[in-house]
């Protein structure tokens, strides 16, 4: 087995934090106990709703005749536009994105409306038998076409520092680059799914599969004409999310409550997953041009990169992804003299949306790209390109948006991972073998990650929590946060068993509910335990504080002298059970629940400008990664991964593991076997995972180690913890760096396109070009 | 029309099910029927594992255990069975099984959703192999678990999981109780399964007679595919002939010159029968789909379904396979790749199924390969797939059958590129002449798999990947490439 003795499952120690707790669901999830939405017993009356959707990329809708569906047994009705009591089109930041398509349709899988039946099949069999009368017009689906076209979704970007074009001129070594990355599909186990119940006074309960229930709040009151004090939103887990539940699932609920509106019954919407992939919006596909100039030792004096994203039909979240692939093209290098022009495409393809690491991965993989092209170009080895590019400690320190990297632990950090992986024997070995090798050829990469935590808008990195003590001592808490399967819920029990000084099993965790703890932010950008469990920690705290006090007055000592731990509260005079204390304090009428509320100092920046300090802090991290492809058909594995990952003092060092080597399998598949294929009509011809290829079990090498680094968080952070969520997503990028240092070693050639995914093809074509 | 009534053991009770439509899926009574929401669906085909329960079946005296997916499995084919799903596992009084509480150990589950599909997984593996004294390994492990998606934990804790369940305290079900109820139900059985409209006949004259009166009705032989034609296409079919109960067609037979596997031999069965005799072909058969699709599917249905890129149909036409047709009317034999006329069209006639499939076995000097070509090794479908069987006498092709799947409408062999082959000495030169005449003898299409031109190109190169196989070149195909070996001085 891989895994450390120490990150096996513990019983339950005192603190809580940093020890390997499971999942707070662990024994009811493989029991089949723990409850998604579709597992909710359904209220009696309930009707179920399928989508009807566009069978055309772009063009007028002229009409539509739903009599075919109607007459099918145990159909209810139809759910149009024109159903919408509210405002037509869904809240979203732009406001650009109608709830059903009225008098155009933008993307093939757009939906129109509703088919409400009796049961989940009547419904979706009588969905494909509404007829569409659409007049076709010309659609654009590929990224470049749109950039041609000038066809946006929001305008262009630039940033710029110092003097690219001299830095470039003046270089002793210049190269161009072309490169395009494909999206991803987030294939979230549970499909999206929403269950919507008419409550008294037209008021409604909502069951959201969603990483923002909030928001869900705010999109469904607003198409209801209503105000949010009207809907309540409750999510217990989702069955991932990865950011495909942010505002994907905020339509889903308000189709889903649409209808019961309609028909004044309850009805759930659960996507087919196949709808799933055609309805909602992906990664974004990017594409780069660049040029740069650069010294003989590798370093970049001047860089000029466009990159193109696209954004599909609406521009949902594609602004602020944008914005962040932007904010991470330096990823951990000193860009001095620098131009990146940012287009935000419109095509007619799904709106695409927020996944894991938010642009982030769009914006570094470039300029991986180019280091690993330079060091070819001046037969260096790849890792010396990187290193001689790092952030410097001093000098060379500031981030291309004028943020100072502070807490830069990039290069001891490398230096251990190159050290622990034996990167260079290994290089060396690898250069021996392929020389030998008539067919496969090996590669290998190591590639860092600087990745910034914040929202990059400043506002959503607030966040608020409940903890209710009860009499009997037991603890429940709440807070705006989302599970989705990442163990926040596992890590804020552990934060606040530890504020209480009371065993984990204590504290019981309750489902998010947007009637609990308000205006919460999304569950997103890797914040969920930042936010959230500083926010629970603040309520504990208050408790805590509380029970201080009413212990120092009985004890005539100062609150500053009672402790609470391992059940047991003590003062100078006597030591206590918790359940004793808040029994005594209970009867004493001291308030033994609290709220708290939490903002992330520090960060500001201009979004006008796209400089400031948007970030509180970075998280660190770097692969090594070991691959061979086949030569004669581009077939290619990943052999050997070293992980060496900053997650600060870890709060539960089996969960951070599981992101780690969760994130990094997810990128690895983003980089090679995860292709979206959309064909000429615009139609996405990969839409089930008989055709669009996750990673399996076979695709994970044996020799996969994780290693975390053993410093705190500079930053005054819960626990002197780092979020975890997204940052591992981005060491997958040494497996497509690793590919190509493969190909290029077939070659024996300096230059490697490869498109990414590196499918067997797209490696071959590598290899060929 | 009165459906028959489904009757199989669950907890160590009789369920019995009535009026439930032939087309109704196994998950769909779970879930909605019995309001046993344990069991999730992920994907509705057959992909993603989630829904994954493990069926029992008493077979040669003992209980046959296999994990299926519900999801594509029409209920009514689990009649007679032993079912246990995620919430069988955990004992009265709570304590998770082995499967279970390695999972929670292992911190295997993140999410939760691909959980309880991995864990009825796990319980198969289980059953079949901890609790028979035979160690889990990594590579049985991830080779079992193919057919389970998770897209959060990166699989190692899982795989972890797997191994750490010999650790626990052992758990064992009572298969005595369960052979007996299930003997019961069998005789209860005999006489009802040709009646209804879910029919279910036990032997082969039955099946034939009921085939010959009911031509309008869906045959299914494991439902793997036809199982997406509900879920997915919306089909409703009024009649439904599954052959999977025909005793006789469920036997693997050896004889001296050729190995006859019925037609409702599934393909986890047929395929331990062809790598018994050829055991190269063992990741190729760990390849085809994953392991809940190979356990519910049938070899006898990928040949009848037809599909271009089915992946039995291009190792059986290198091979030789016959097979064999059977109506009330009698039978007959044809080579393989002469039963395919057009996309998804063969040469059956109404009152016809596929009844055997004949596979020679090898003789001295064979020398057999069979690729597949896929975006993901595992539990995916083919680009291009190619099976090369030849034969040299004295340094010359004296034998060559090649099949080809991914290429053509149908499967087929590549006629041609043997031609360029045979009589000729094995040469890098006739390796040559045998990779052009692949690639102009197909006009693969471009489809989300791959494009016309990789399709053809690849055609080739795994012609020559052949030829370096056939002269002993080592490390030359990632499937079993191993770093530690090839490392070995």
């Amino acid at each position: 087995m891989n895994a450390p003795e120490k990150y096996l499952a513990t019983s339950t120690p005192q603190p809580a934090t940093g020890a390997s707790h499971p999942h707070e669901s662990a024994r009811a999830q493989v029991a089949g106990a723990a409850t998604y939405i579709d597992d909710i017993p359904e209220v009696k009356g309930t009707l179920h709703a399928a989508p009807i959707l566009s069978d055309v990329a772009h063009g007028v809708l002229r009409g539509i005749d739903a009599s075919a569906a109607l007459a099918m047994e145990g159909v209810r009705g139809v759910v149009l536009a024109a159903d919408i009591p509210g405002d037509p089109i869904l809240a979203t930041f732009v406001h650009d994105e109608p709830i059903f398509a009225r008098d155009r349709v933008e993307f093939l899988g757009q939906v129109v409306g509703l088919v409400v039946a009796e049961t989940v099949m009547q419904a979706r069999r009588a969905a494909r038998l509404v007829k569409l009368d659409i007049e076709a017009l010309p659609a654009v689906v590929d990224v470049r076409e749109a950039v041609k076209l000038q066809s946006f979704v929001l305008p262009p970007v630039t940033v710029r520092r110092g003097d690219p074009e001299r830095g470039i001129a003046q270089a002793p070594h210049r190269i161009t680059g072309s490169l395009d990355v494909g999206g991803q599909e987030h294939f979230y186990l549970e499909g999206q799914v929403a269950y919507a119940l008419p409550l008294e006074q037209d008021q409604w309960w909502i069951y959201s599969s969603t990483q923002h229930p909030g928001e869900v709040q705010h999109w469904v009151a607003h198409a209801l004409g209503l105000a949010n004090h009207d809907v309540k939103v409750e999510c217990r887990r989702m069955g991932g999310g990865f950011g495909g539940k942010e505002t994907q699932a905020g339509h889903v609920a308000v189709w889903a409550t649409l209808a019961a509106r309609k028909f004044r019954r309850p009805v759930k919407l659960r996507l087919d997953r196949d709808d799933d992939f055609m309805v909602t919006g992906k990664r974004h596909p990017f594409a780069y041009d660049w040029e740069a100039g650069f010294d003989d030792s590798g370093r970049i004096t001047g860089l000029k990169l466009m990159l193109a994203a696209n954004c599909g039909f609406s521009a949902d979240l594609s602004g602020p992804v944008a914005d962040r692939a932007v904010f991470h093209v330096d990823n951990a290098y000193f860009l001095g003299d620098v131009e990146i022009v940012s287009y935000r495409c419109k095509t007619n393809v799904q709106s695409h949306t927020a996944f894991r690491g938010f642009g982030g991965p769009q914006g570094m993989i470039a300029t991986e790209a180019l280091l690993g092209d330079i060091a070819r170009h001046l037969g260096k080895d790849p890792l010396d390109v990187r290193k001689a590019n790092l952030y410097g400690l001093e000098e060379r320190n500031v981030t291309h948006y004028e943020m100072a990297v502070e807490d830069n632990i990039l290069d001891p950090l490398i230096a251990r991972l190159e050290q622990d992986a034996h990167y260079r024997q290994r290089r060396e070995e690898i250069a021996r073998w392929n020389a030998a090798s008539p067919v496969i050829q090996r590669g290998i990469a190591l590639t860092p990650v600087k990745f910034g935590i914040s929202f990059t808008a400043t506002f959503f990195n607030q966040a608020g929590a409940l903890v209710h003590v009860y009499t009997d001592g037991s603890v429940q808490v709440n807070h705006g946060g989302t599970e989705m399967g990442q163990g926040l819920h596992t890590k804020i029990l552990q934060v606040v068993a530890d504020e209480l000084g009371v065993p984990f099993h204590k504290v019981r965790i309750s489902a998010t509910d947007t009637s609990k703890v308000p205006n919460a932010s999304a569950t997103a950008a890797s914040s969920g335990t930042d936010l959230n469990g500083r926010a629970a920690q603040f309520a504990a705290r208050q408790v805590r504080q509380r029970l201080a006090e009413y212990v120092a007055e009985k004890q005539n000592c100062r609150p500053e002298q009672v402790i609470f731990a391992h059940g047991q509260v003590s003062g100078p005079d006597a030591v206590m059970t918790w359940e004793q204390l808040v029994d005594d304090a209970w009867h004493s009428r001291v308030q033994l629940w609290s709220d708290g509320f939490y903002r992330t100092p520090k960060i500001h920046y201009d979004k006008h400008t796209l400089t400031g300090r948007p970030f509180y802090y970075f998280a660190y991290g770097a692969a090594c990664t070991e691959v061979a492809i086949d030569t004669l058909t581009g077939e290619n594995r990943v052999l050997k991964v070293d992980i060496l990952h900053d997650v600060g003092t870890s709060i539960n060092p089996a969960i951070d593991i599981g992101q780690i080597e969760g994130g990094f399998i997810q990128g690895m598949g983003w980089l090679t076997t995860e292709q979206l294929v959309w064909n000429d009509k615009g139609s996405l011809s990969t839409h089930a995972p008989s055709t669009y290829k996750i990673p399996a079990t076979g695709d994970v090498p044996e020799h996969f180690r994780i290693a975390l680094w053993p410093e705190p968080n500079p930053e005054d952070n819960v626990g002197g913890s780092k979020a975890v969520g997204e940052p591992p997503f981005m060491l997958a990028i040494s497996v497509w760096e690793a590919l190509r240092d493969a190909a290029a070693a077939a070659r024996g050639d300096a230059q490697v396109r490869m498109d990414a995914p590196a499918t067997a093809e797209n490696v071959l074509k590598a290899l060929r070009g | 029309m009165e459906s028959r009534t489904i009757r199989f053991v669950r907890r160590g009770e009789l369920v019995s099910l009535s009026n439930v439509p032939p087309d109704r899926t196994l998950l769909e009574v779970l879930r909605e029927d019995l309001a046993c929401t344990g069991t999730k669906e992920g994907c509705g085909e057959g992909d993603c594992g989630a829904c994954t329960v493990v069926l029992g079946e008493a077979r040669e005296g003992g209980l046959q255990y296999r994990a299926i997916n519900s999801c594509i499995r029409l209920a009514h084919s689990i009649d007679g069975m032993a079912l246990w799903t995620v919430e069988d596992l955990a004992g009265a009084d709570g304590g998770l099984h082995p499967a279970q509480e390695a999972m929670v150990q292992c911190h295997g589950s993140q999410c939760g959703f691909c959980t309880p599909g991995f864990v009825m997984s796990l319980f198969g593996m289980y059953q079949n192999h901890v609790a028979r004294g035979e160690p889990v390994t990594r590579e049985l492990a991830q080779e079992e678990l193919s057919g389970n998606l998770c897209r959060c934990t990166g699989y190692r804790p899982i795989l972890d999981a797997a191994q750490q369940m010999e650790q626990l305290p052992r758990s064992s079900v009572d298969e005595a109780a369960v052979l007996q109820q299930l003997d019961a139900l069998a005789q209860q059985r005999a006489q009802a399964s040709a009646l209804g409209p879910y029919l279910a006949p036990r032997s082969l004259p039955d099946l034939l007679a009921l085939r010959a009166a009911h031509p309008e009705a869906q045959v299914v032989a494991g439902c793997t595919d036809v199982g997406l034609w509900v879920t997915k296409m919306h089909k409703q079919f009024g009649r439904v002939l599954d052959v999977t109960r025909v005793a006789e067609l469920r036997r693997v037979e050896r004889h001296e010159d050729r190995v006859a596997i019925g037609a409702a031999v599934t393909l986890t069965e047929a395929f331990e029968a062809l790598v018994q005799d050829r055991p190269q072909l063992k990741t190729f058969a760990n390849r085809f789909a994953g392991l809940p699709v190979r356990n519910s599917g049938t070899l006898g249905g990928n040949v009848a379904n037809g599909s271009p890129i089915g992946d039995s149909m291009p190792l059986l036409i290198a091979l030789g396979a016959q097979l064999v047709l059977a109506s009330a009317r009698g039978e007959r034999e044809l080579p393989l790749e002469q039963f395919y006329t057009g996309y998804r069209k063969n040469v059956l006639a109404p009152d016809e199924v596929v009844a055997w499939i004949r596979v020679p076995r090898p003789v001295p000097g064979e020398f057999l390969r069979a690729y597949k070509i896929s975006k993901r090794f595992d539990d995916d479908i083919s680009a291009v797939c190619l099976a090369v069987n030849l034969r040299l006498e004295d340094g010359v092709v004296a034998h060559v059958a090649i099949g080809a799947g991914g290429v053509a409408a149908t499967p087929v062999r590549a006629l041609q590129a043997e031609a360029a082959l045979r009589g000729r000495p094995w040469t890098q030169d006739a390796t040559r002449a045998a990779a052009a005449a692949l690639r102009s003898e197909f006009q693969p299409i471009s489809d989300m798999r791959a494009s016309a031109a990789y399709r053809s190109e690849v055609l080739g190169n795994l012609m020559q990947r052949f030829w370096l196989e056939s002269q002993g070149q080592q490390h030359i195909n990632l499937e079993s490439f191993r770093i530690e070996e090839a490392l070995a001085p």
